[in-house]
């Protein structure tokens, strides 16, 4: 990153800030027989950055892909925009195109450029000119420091790298959200920083987000709400300094104390 | 052969090899144009096979994707129960059978051209075989690649053609040369339907001059050019693909 204290991302702005994003009443996901949410009721705000921690398996990732609609959801209402998603005469595919998604695996696709890799939707699916969406694809490879990848592969990047790429592979597609699951858990813990310092900055633009994450001192910086998931369920919900300072339920102190060793 | 004549014509193996051999080399293969039944049957059994590579391949893709798209989102199961039958009944029974079948059965009273019978058959074959290679190929991309394809808002289609077949196509690249070769060799059985393919054309040059040895050596070096100039071929393409990855 250049310069840390300016804001590197412009947010999009067709929604106020503090209208209701997402809507979630109570959702329910079972793989079979396995009940992986229960009843499940939230909110997400228009610029709001929604950090969702909790143990291994307790469903944060089931969570995050069932708003992406990656998983049914097996009972329950997901409004986005004040439309039910879940409804099946609604087309999922123009819903997932505002919805960007990051991956702990960063999901490339091997067989094209970086350039390829973030103009193919934004011309295949907005119809934006080739030489519009490049323009824009170098604009914010510039911005996250890899304008010299352009024309590499994947394969030549490094974690940190791929995962910066795919964060503005995402926003290539002017998404009204960002859903994060656990997207630095894959990284060499040295390059851990500069994926979290681009994540920073689209914070402070005013991007929407839902972060997966261990790492603390991100929900710390920017976040606005902590959601604490345990065995399924949203156990405690709050700001991250009354989260971390004064959690109320065991399991959430015996979490934190595990975490924040 | 005994001994003592052994031992004479080792004394000028060298002329006496030469011209036997020329004397030979003339009346299999110049006497009568008969090298035309050579030529002629090449032409036929590179038509037959690039035709019949041609609708294996958009056979076995279309066969590979209604599977795998059954396995992965449990649509389709109509064609898909369809594509199983098609793969079962070619992969169990013999590729000559399936072509005497086409030839004396389904198309027995329709005056079919041979060639049109023969690539239906190798076609109709091989696309069960390319199916199953494409299927292994589809099904070793990471579901990641899938799951990248669909947030980002392509829809299932657009997702395969796009960003699963191009990698899938390249990981099954060397089976699906392989497939190709060995449909260029299964052809030689086209004379069972009385066509003249490649092999059927040396045949026929053995059974007029009773000689054994030029014309089939002649169809098996034939063979073993083309095969080697495929496999060159395939070599190259993967490189260049590999190249563009890494
Ligand atoms: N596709 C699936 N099929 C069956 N079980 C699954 C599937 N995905 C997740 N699970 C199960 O659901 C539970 C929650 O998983 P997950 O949402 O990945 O948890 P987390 O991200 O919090 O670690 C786990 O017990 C996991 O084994
Ligand atoms: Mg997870």
């Amino acid at each position: 990153m250049k310069d840390k204290n300016t804001t590197v991302f412009k947010s999009s702005d067709h929604m106020q800030e503090g209208d209701v994003l997402f809507q979630i009443q109570g959702l329910c996901k079972s793989f079979g027989k396995l009940s992986v949410l229960k009843n499940i009721s939230t909110e997400i705000r228009k610029g709001e950055v929604v950090v969702i921690i909790g143990p291994s398996g307790s469903g944060k990732s089931t969570f995050l892909r069932s708003l992406n609609l990656l998983e049914e959801p097996t009972k329950g209402v997901i409004l986005f925009e004040g439309r039910d998603i879940t409804d099946r005469r609604e087309d999922v595919n123009l819903y997932r195109q505002k919805i960007g998604m990051v991956f702990q695996h960063f999901n490339l696709f091997p067989h094209m450029t970086i350039l390829k890799n973030m103009t193919l939707a934004p011309v295949k699916l907005l119809k934006m000119p080739e030489e519009e969406a490049k323009k824009m694809a170098m604009d914010y490879l510039k911005r996250v420091g890899l304008e010299e990848k352009a024309d590499a592969y994947p394969n030549q990047l490094s974690g940190g790298q791929k995962q910066r790429i795919a964060i503005v592979r995402a926003l290539c597609m002017q998404p009204d959200v960002l859903l994060f699951d656990e997207p630095t858990s894959a990284l060499d813990p040295e390059m851990v920083g500069e994926v979290l310092e681009v994540m920073k900055d689209l914070a402070k633009s005013g991007m929407t987000m839902l972060v997966v994450t261990h790492e603390m001192g991100f929900a710390k910086e920017v976040g606005s709400r902590v959601l604490f998931m345990d065995d399924g369920r949203i156990v405690e919900e709050n700001t991250p300094q009354e989260i971390f300072s004064n959690p109320q339920c065991d399991r959430l102190k015996d979490f934190l104390s595990k975490v924040l060793i | 052969m005994d001994l003592s004549n052994m031992l004479i014509s080792s004394q000028s193996p060298s002329a006496l090899g030469f011209s036997t051999f020329q004397a030979k080399f003339i009346q299999c293969f110049v006497d009568d144009n008969r090298y035309q039944y050579l030529l002629k049957g090449l032409g036929s059994t590179l038509l037959i096979t690039l035709f019949a590579v041609l609708l294996g391949v958009l056979l076995g893709f279309l066969v590979a994707i209604v599977r795998s798209t059954y396995d992965k989102t449990g649509r389709l199961t109509i064609l898909n129960a369809i594509c199983n039958i098609y793969l079962t009944v070619i992969r169990g029974t013999p590729v000559m059978v399936q072509l005497l079948i086409m030839y004396y059965v389904i198309f027995a009273t329709a005056s079919m051209d041979k060639i049109v019978v023969a690539v239906l058959s190798f076609g109709i074959n091989s696309g069960a075989y390319v199916a199953e290679i494409v299927r292994s190929g589809i099904m070793s991309i990471d579901q990641g690649q899938f799951e990248a394809g669909r947030s980002l808002g392509f829809s299932y289609p657009s997702t395969m053609v796009y960003i699963i077949m191009p990698q899938a196509f390249k990981n099954v690249l060397p089976a699906l040369a392989n497939e190709f070769i060995v449909l260029l060799k299964e052809t030689s059985i086209c004379g069972y339907i009385g066509l003249m393919d490649l092999t059927r054309g040396g045949d026929i040059i053995r059974s007029v001059t009773y000689e054994a040895f030029l014309p089939l050596i002649a169809v098996a070096l034939i063979y073993l050019f083309m095969v080697m100039i495929l496999s060159a071929l395939v070599k190259k393409l993967e490189r260049r693909l590999r190249n563009s990855e890494r």
